[in-house]
């Protein structure tokens, strides 16, 4: 059989940070007392009507902004029908075939839609196990109940469970820096589902998917998305055919189950919303959504690698614009070393030693100023001092801030100098003391000059550039 | 006192302003004469209980009855149904809103054919209203108990809803003038919705002027309403003598379907009556306009679908006890909640809406009213108006029509395409006629309908009209004595001609 | 039909309503008939668009005002049976 390969999309619903509801002016609640933040509209009394939230659409547009989506010039609102009761009209006020948002992208994977749509109420069920069961009861709290959403849909470009958790991740960082949203999966504001589904690798169609919900971390995401695709692939080649179905993951053990249909498949009888009328972004809108687009994860990490760093290193800092930002200061104020280096340091050297000092402060709430590091780098880089003096001076900087200079002189970490005669005296030193191994060396063994090279360091108390030992060893002993 | 209850609004606002007459005291004769309610009109008046957020201390203007489909805060909202039996909402409509600060206090909630689906007022879970020309047959519906309380006495004026015909059909069938403004005109906020695209809100009133006076007060754009602008310039009181310049159209796709005698008589006399007074009339062709109640009988339930849903049982109103889940206790409830009439049409709007029918149903309706639409907009770039009879028949029995749904829709006839256009359009009285069974004589109602926001000249026209046709019949047992430029008065039984 | 309408019907009120329904389903199907293929349907009678509020709070029910019409409020809450066992 041909090998398969993972065809992802993802489904994701953004809560917006607006002040006050999609349709009423209810206050948004966080954790607070159920049912304090209604009003008749959002408990869905006779004769109300639902009055959209214009701060929500500038949200959705800024959300377009950054994912390069095409904006409807009309879109309008459709009422989803289903009863259920988080519901309390019994229908939800989203958007079907007109969304605000069309294709786009962001990274690797393309953007289908993004639409705006009202949150469902939120259901505590107090029935005999606590979780929803038949014979018991369930208390309904009104307050999260019209929260703004946006709903994202992607294409299925993800070809792989962790590839999808870190796509995942990129578009919260996204939408994290415009402002529009906590996107904190834990609590909500962020969910995220996955459509999963198998091919034949190379094969144009698409196969028959299921729907992952209730992965409420990144990594619950990857587990869930490579549980079911363990699961299809097994099923597949063993001659079955994956059946189209809703799949919950259970956080307590990794395992997916289906869903139990409530009843007869959703027909939601979409139909355009009569109580709202359609929304036409101005020329002004869309301006301001653009302008108001800051530097973002995905340009700025391109925008890195064009000046030389790896991949992943770029991706990394582009990541988290406080961080990127110490690297750019820092690249800036010294001449002759590349980026990739310094971003190398930021990283490598720095991220670990902030570790090591308790791993409570980041690069820029650190002692380390970017001009500090960046003269540092300079000297490691000049062979001044060796590169393992460098993580010395490093941590002083951590410790106690200041220029690594003067934290040189004061340690005495000066690197020998290769003119000055002195190294090539200690070599000569170490080669006498070490004859059995110079004699290796002589016949051929390579990996004996080690030895030598230990000796000759601790004399130096590191302060010797190793490549410059090595030469002088052979050298002096004439290979 | 019954000289008071005589006066028309506009002449009681006046005689208020000369300070002739106290608000607080024509307030207090309104409310005794609204006690004494044989026609099942009220559901709800202050005596009954407490009138709490909307109780007005010092009346400025003529007291109101409202229609139970208007949130009236902190008092019983029912929407003519069981479901909400026993509901207080915590808000009052905006219409509501707007008369109290008017300084118009409320004389009670009035009975209507549940959540206004219906011509005849039978629908109602609390009993059907009575015509008070003959208690034997229906006021129409589905603001049957605000045109009964009208024409019966019980009120000087009232506000209703208009779906399809709702405050037309009764008012054409109780002798009085029924307005349905431009969709948008007046805020929908508060009104319990049926269908949403179609329903408005208007006046009842023994006359024209009545009827551009409560406009001008419950017109406008509100916040609380995204579909509301209200009207270009508030409205004044209507003042044409005649009808000079004015042209009528006849759109004969509609009246050639005019089967009732008295009805045709009717219409024809008050045509030439317009051209007595300077008017010219002529015919035109809607040629969708024949198909508004197949387009309305789909459109009008789906929504109705949809907005009705929410009773539930959860938040407010009833609740059926059972014992299973939450879907047996939605079904229960709503089974138990929801008359028959409201059923179907939930039922009807279910399946319009359902996948694999949208596109043959609801899709195709709503096309159906562009073209209804653009039929309307073509006649009115030759004439200022079209008019029709009101409805196909004046008040039918009691009884005579519940067995037959599509029967009952059929009276819609003449008034759904306005509601599909979305234009204002006024019920005026004709006069009276003899009904298709025999017996005395009943009021026949003349639609004239105008291009969108047209309301102004809408109400000078139909001002001139009513001028001129001089109706002033009333009800046998009536306490009020129209007053005429003829100068006829007093109590007649019977129910005098016109 | 009922069911997608949480309409609980006895037997005999789906019978009655089916034969009521088809005769009013068979006037209204005349409708199916007219060729009105390039026409754009109404969903908006209004030529309104962009009616937006400002992102500004209001005053929200009190808890009690709220919850005063519920048929079964509990602990603040709106109580009602639970749904059906699911997963």
């Amino acid at each position: 059989m041909a090998e398969l390969e993972a065809v992802i999309g993802l489904e994701i619903h953004v809560q917006l940070a607006t002040r006050t509801k999609m349709f009423c002016g209810c206050e948004l609640s966080f954790g607070d007392e159920p049912n304090v933040h209604t009003c008749p509209v959002c408990l869905a009394h006779p004769g109300v009507l639902p009055v959209a939230n214009e701060q929500a659409i500038r949200y959705a547009l800024l959300i377009a902004a950054a994912l390069e989506c095409e904006v409807a010039p009309r879109s309008i609102f459709h009422r989803k029908n289903y009863f259920y009761p988080d519901s309390p009209k019994a229908y939800q006020i989203s958007q079907y075939d007109i969304p605000i948002a069309g294709a786009g992208k962001l990274g690797d994977v393309r953007i289908h839609r993004a639409h705006l749509e009202e949150d469902a109420a939120k259901m505590i069920h107090v029935g005999e196990s606590g979780r929803i069961h038949g014979s018991g009861a369930s208390l309904v709290d009104f307050n999260r109940g019209g929260t703004p959403l946006v709903e994202i849909v992607t294409e299925p470009d993800l070809r792989g469970a962790a590839e999808a958790a870190s796509w995942a991740r990129l578009l919260r960082e996204t939408v994290r820096q415009l402002g529009v949203s906590d996107v904190n999966m834990e609590e909500g504001s962020l969910r995220v589902d996955a459509n999963v589904s198998v091919r034949p690798a190379g094969s144009e169609e698409l196969g028959t998917k299921t729907e992952l919900k209730n992965m409420n971390s990144f990594r619950f995401l990857e587990r869930g998305i490579e549980a079911e695709l363990a699961r299809q692939r097994e099923l597949v080649e063993s001659g079955g055919t994956v059946v189209q179905e809703t799949l919950h993951f259970h956080p307590e053990d990794g395992t997916l189950h289906p869903l139990r249909s409530k009843e007869e498949a959703h027909d939601y009888r979409y139909f355009p919303e009569p109580d709202l009328v359609p929304i036409a972004p101005t020329e002004e809108m869309l301006r301001e959504a653009r302008e108001a687009l800051p530097e973002l994860p995905a340009q700025r990490s391109a925008r890195y690698q064009e000046m030389g760093l790896a991949e992943d290193v770029a991706v990394l800092l582009a990541a988290d614009p406080e961080t990127a930002g110490y690297f750019e200061k820092a690249t800036g104020t010294v001449q002759g070393v590349e980026p990739r280096v310094v971003a190398n340091w930021v990283t490598g050297e720095l991220a670990a030693a902030l570790r090591q000092d308790g791993g409570e402060v980041t690069a820029v709430e650190s002692k380390v100023e970017p001009a500090a590091l960046a003269a540092l780098i300079g000297l490691v880089q000049e062979k001044k001092i060796s590169h393992g003096s460098g993580k010395t001076v490093l941590a002083a900087l951590v410790a106690e801030g200041g220029d690594p200079a003067a934290i040189v002189e004061r340690e005495g970490l000066a690197q020998m100098s290769a003119d000055s005669g002195e190294l090539e005296a200690i070599v000569a030193t170490a080669i006498e003391s070490n004859p059995e191994a110079a004699e290796q060396i002589r016949a051929g063994n390579q990996k004996a000059i080690g030895a030598i090279v230990g000796t000759v360091m601790r004399e130096t108390k590191g302060r010797a550039d190793g490549g410059e030992v090595n030469r002088l060893i052979r050298e002096q002993l004439g290979i | 006192m019954a000289e008071m209850l005589d006066l028309t609004v506009v002449q009681a606002h006046e005689a208020i302003a000369a300070g002739e007459l106290s608000a607080a005291e024509y307030a207090k004769a309104w409310a005794r004469a609204a006690a004494d309610d044989e026609l099942n009109a009220y559901l709800w008046r202050p005596e009954d209980g407490d009138a709490g957020a909307i109780a007005v201390e010092q009346p400025r203007i003529a007291p109101v009855a409202v229609k139970d489909i208007f949130c009236t805060e902190g008092v019983p909202t029912t929407a003519g149904s069981r479901i909400l039996e026993g509901y207080r909402p915590p808000y009052s409509a905006t219409a509501v809103r707007k008369l109290l600060e008017a300084g118009a206090p409320i004389l009670g909630k009035l009975n209507m054919d549940e959540f206004a689906m219906g011509s005849s007022n039978e629908n109602s879970a609390f009993g059907p209203v009575l015509n008070p020309w003959d208690r034997g047959r229906v006021p129409g519906g589905s603001s049957g108990g605000s045109a009964a309380a009208v024409a019966g006495g019980l009120a000087p004026w009232a506000i209703g809803t208009d779906t399809g015909g709702s405050i037309r059909q009764p008012a054409s069938l109780c002798g009085i003038v029924g307005l349905k403004p431009t969709y948008g005109a007046i805020s929908r906020y508060g009104m319990i919705a049926f269908a949403s695209s179609l329903d408005q809100c208007g006046p009842l009133t023994r006359d024209v002027a009545d009827a551009a006076l409560m406009l001008g007060i419950l017109q406008g754009a509100d916040p609380c309403d995204s579909t509301s602008v209200g009207l270009p310039e508030a409205p004044r009181l209507p003042d044409r003598e005649n009808l000079e310049g004015l042209s009528f159209a006849v759109p004969t796709d509609l009246t050639r379907h005019i089967f009732d005698s008295g009805v045709r008589a009717k219409f024809d006399a008050t045509l030439e009556l317009i051209e007595s007074l300077g008017g010219t009339v002529g015919e035109v062709a809607l040629p969708h306009a024949e198909h508004g109640i197949s387009a309305y009988y789909v459109i009008a339930p789906a929504e109705a679908s949809s907005n009705l849903a929410r009773y539930d049982g959860v938040r407010y109103g009833m609740r059926a006890e059972t014992s299973g889940d939450v879907i047996e206790m939605y079904e229960a409830t709503r089974a138990a909640g929801f008359g028959p009439e409201v059923k179907r049409r939930i039922m009807l709007g279910t399946y319009a809406l359902s996948s694999g029918y949208y596109d043959a149903y609801y899709g195709q309706a709503q096309k159906v009213r562009t073209k209804i639409a653009g039929d309307f907009a073509a006649a009115f770039a030759d004439f200022d108006f079209v008019v029709t009879p009101t409805s196909p028949s004046v008040a039918f029995g009691l009884g005579e029509k519940t067995s037959d749904p599509l029967a009952m829709y059929l009276n819609d006839f003449f008034t759904v395409p306005m509601s599909l256009a979305g234009i204002p359009a006024i019920s005026i009285p004709a006069g009276l006629a003899e009904p298709a069974g025999g017996g005395p004589q009943l009021p026949v109602g003349f639609q004239i309908a105008a291009p969108a926001f047209g309301e102004q000249k809408l109400l000078d026209a139909a001002f001139a009209l009513e001028q001129a046709i001089g109706f002033d019949a009333k009800p046998s047992g009536a306490t009020y004595t129209a007053i005429d430029g003829k100068g006829r008065t007093g109590s007649e039984e019977g129910n005098g001609d016109g | 039909m009922a069911k997608l309408a949480r309409l609980g019907l006895t037997e005999d009120e789906v019978e009655r309503m089916a034969g009521e329904l088809s005769g009013i389903l068979e006037h209204v199907d005349r409708i199916a008939e007219l060729d009105l293929e390039d026409v754009p349907p109404t969903s908006h009678v209004v030529e309104l668009e962009n009616v937006l509020r400002k992102d500004e709070p209001h005053e929200s029910l009190d808890r009690d005002v709220a919850l005063a019409q519920a048929p079964d409020p509990a602990r603040g809450a709106f109580r009602v049976p639970s749904p059906q066992a699911e997963a």
